[in-house]
């Protein structure tokens, strides 16, 4: 979905990086890049090293950075909106108007882009940037250790113990659908979500799922 | 049997030992820091250790990475080792607001950092096939 921007802003000097939080490798992301036809770099992220460093909880998040390799905006959920917890699961569809939404939102958050990258706007001064950077807490360092083990010990075939640190990485840094997701089983669980994933949705309550960027279009609940 | 040493930057062997227990040229090798008389050293930054995190050439590594805040965590075996970031090194290396490096790989095994890019504005934008 982000050749479509690139080809917009080819006469500008923007690009974007794609980073595959997979920890599976190649093998799941392959398919999904080929698809893509992407003309900017699509890199592979077994290890959620993207994502420690940044303090991303899932995808799509994005990060704005600039021409001097400043942040600009910090982590935000990039396009996507909560619409999909209403999605009626039998049939796997979405109302008419929720789909509507959701690709305005994914349409406004194109536009915001597009507005930073020709004009500027929408960039966060260093302090509104700093203000709103994640936390990282004492549980989110310890549960990448327990990732990264998890990762190994799956690797060399020690599957139950490497069940056991993913567990633990979950548990230690709940916000985090990027380590559940990877430690889950993903046959099981799958592009549209098994009974586990559901389930966990649900346990956010009135929170969200994806929570929406301070930019035009987006309004605080939109779901 | 040796013991591997996992970290952010990647996967190292170290000798058998008892626990994280490594000799200086190890945990040099392996972090960075440097077993000196006054502690342990990287760059102009010295982290005192206690009497009893270091014998004869050799360092309690787990011990010291305990003392930064930093975690750290074993197998069932003590062969596999896991070592993280502290979360206020963290968060300071966010705050300067430089975008934190880092160098990954394409389908095709090259190698790409995010400061090649340095120049242009970029969307740096995370996606999974989940």
């Amino acid at each position: 979905m982000w050749q479509q921007l690139c080809t917009e802003l080819t006469d500008t000097n923007f690009t974007v990086l794609a980073i595959a939080e997979e920890s599976r490798g190649n093998a799941t992301a392959r398919p999904w890049i080929e698809a893509a036809k992407a003309d900017y770099l699509c890199l592979i992220d077994v290890e959620q090293v993207v994502a420690a460093r940044y303090g991303m909880v899932n995808v799509p998040q994005a990060v704005w950075i600039d021409e001097a390799g400043r942040i600009v905006r910090g982590p935000e959920t990039a396009g996507s909106t909560d619409h999909f917890r209403r999605m009626d699961l039998a049939t796997r569809t979405m109302a008419p108007d929720d789909v509507t939404a959701r690709l305005a939102a994914r349409a406004a958050y194109f536009a915001a882009v597009k507005d930073w990258v020709r004009t500027g706007r929408y960039a966060l001064d260093p302090g509104a940037a700093r203000a709103a950077l994640p936390e990282i807490t004492p549980g989110i360092a310890a549960a990448e250790v327990h990732f990264r083990l998890g990762l190994y010990l799956r690797e060399v075939g020690r599957e139950g113990e490497a069940a056991a640190h993913f567990a633990e990485a979950a548990r230690l840094h709940p916000d985090s659908w990027n380590m559940w997701r990877q430690a889950a089983d993903l046959e099981a669980i799958g592009n549209s979500g098994g009974p586990a994933f559901w389930a966990r949705v649900k346990a956010l309550g009135d929170r969200p799922y994806y929570p929406q960027p301070d930019l035009p279009g987006f309004p605080a609940h939109p779901a | 049997m040796g013991r591997i040493i996992l970290t952010e930057e990647g996967r190292h062997d170290a000798a058998p030992g008892p626990g994280l227990w490594l000799t200086a040229v190890e945990a040099l090798r392996i972090t960075g820091w440097e077993l000196k008389p006054e502690g342990m050293c990287r760059g102009a930054v010295c982290v005192p250790l206690a009497a009893t995190a270091t014998r004869a050439g050799e360092v309690d590594l787990a011990a010291f990475w305990a003392k930064l805040g930093a975690p750290v965590v074993g197998d069932d075996s003590g062969g596999v080792w896991s070592l993280g970031v502290a979360p206020a090194d963290r968060r300071a290396a966010l705050e300067t607001l430089e975008a934190p490096d880092f160098t990954l790989p394409d389908l095709d095994g090259r190698m790409h950092s995010l400061s090649d890019l340095r120049g242009k504005k970029t969307l740096l934008v995370t996606w999974a096939s989940w």
